[in-house]
């Protein structure tokens, strides 16, 4: 298994993020934000851009993503800010607040009990 | 065994639009990555979390090149509850060396399911005390490794468990068990907020 960020040498990492910051306290992402591309990937896009826009074709959480591009979350955070900036994906985010809205804590409750 | 990558990805429907979150937290081997897989439609997950020393996340690819960042793996699993919602369970590990992925992990979190080997209690400890301080609502299950049953009274008080936090006996490699530690989980939340909200509506401050 690849354990990126632990055999990836660190200078991959860096080339990825540009060095830059990006996923400080104020990034946008949550773990299960869902990502979803607003077009496909262009010819001479970095590779681990046009991988994202493959991969969130369909809504996929920010873990999700990090998993499938054996990335950590930190720098699939970075990523994904670049191209939300560029207006290649959206984002929803989660729903949150201090207190669970009580109709979602019942969704959840139906949604289990059907599995 | 886990993988980084699956061979087959199941998509989500293209109306999912709100990720939900529950934390399972327990010591070595308890069963967290079990848990988390009988009940997860895809094939669980692994990646992982890079941070500094001070516990916050790593955002500069400088504190990686020093020897200042620690990296996390963690698991996960998801279900699809319906056509917006999406829960993800994450599968953490529950040693107090862990607790900067647990602040990440819990901020946003619905719950925590702490597993507890009845064999081992002690190691659930700091994870409970860590879920009190944080105000994460949390439920505990005692998995199953055969041997003695222990009393429920037995294993509240060695934890010193809150009475209104359920105890629930379980079985991480069924789905049914593990379904069943999931419902009481969402349950325990609902009573414990709809506690909060009649208390809130109690001292109407918005009309003063
Ligand atoms: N008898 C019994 N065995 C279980 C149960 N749950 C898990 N196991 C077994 O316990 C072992 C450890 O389970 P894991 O799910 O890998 O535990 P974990 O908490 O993810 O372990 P780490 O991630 O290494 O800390 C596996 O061999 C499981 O098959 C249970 O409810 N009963
Ligand atoms: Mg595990």
């Amino acid at each position: 298994m690849k354990r990126p960020g632990r055999d990836d040498a660190p200078d991959r990492l860096y080339t990825l993020t540009g060095g830059r910051s990006g996923s400080g306290p104020d990034s946008p992402f949550d773990l299960v934000t869902l990502v979803v591309a607003e077009s496909g990937p262009t010819v001479g896009m970095q590779s681990e851009h046009a991988a994202v826009l493959r991969l969130t074709q369909a809504p996929t959480a920010v873990v999700e993503v990090a998993a499938e591009l054996g990335l950590p979350v930190s720098i699939t955070k970075i990523l994904l800010s670049d191209l939300l900036a560029a207006g290649r994906v959206s984002a929803r985010h989660p729903r949150n607040s201090a207190l669970p809205d009580p109709d979602v804590l019942e969704q959840v409750l139906v949604g289990l009990r059907n599995l | 065994m886990d993988s980084a990558t699956s061979d087959v990805r199941t998509p989500l429907g293209a109306t999912a639009d709100n990720g939900l979150k529950i934390v399972v937290v327990g010591g070595f081997g308890v069963g967290k990555t079990t848990m988390v897989r009988s009940v997860s439609e895809i094939r669980p997950l692994n990646t992982e979390e890079t941070m500094t020393r001070a516990g916050e996340a790593v955002d500069d690819t400088s504190e990686i090149r020093g020897k200042t960042a620690t990296t996390v793996a963690f698991d996960f699993g998801r279900i699809t509850l319906d056509e917006r919602n999406v829960l993800y369970l994450f599968g953490a590990p529950g040693q107090e060396r862990f607790w900067f992925l647990w602040d990440r992990l819990f901020s946003g979190t619905l719950g925590a399911v702490v597993l507890v080997d009845t064999r081992r209690i002690d190691d659930s400890w700091y994870a409970i005390d860590r879920l009190e301080r944080h105000g994460t609502p949390f439920i505990v299950a005692c998995n199953d490794f055969g041997g003695a049953r222990h009393a429920h009274s037995d294993v509240r008080e060695a934890l010193d468990l809150d009475p209104q936090v359920p105890l629930i006996d379980c079985d991480a490699r069924t789905r049914e068990s593990s379904k069943e530690v999931l419902i009481t989980l969402v349950q325990h939340i609902q009573s414990r907020y709809a506690g909060q909200r009649a208390h809130a509506a109690a001292s109407p401050r918005e009309f003063v």
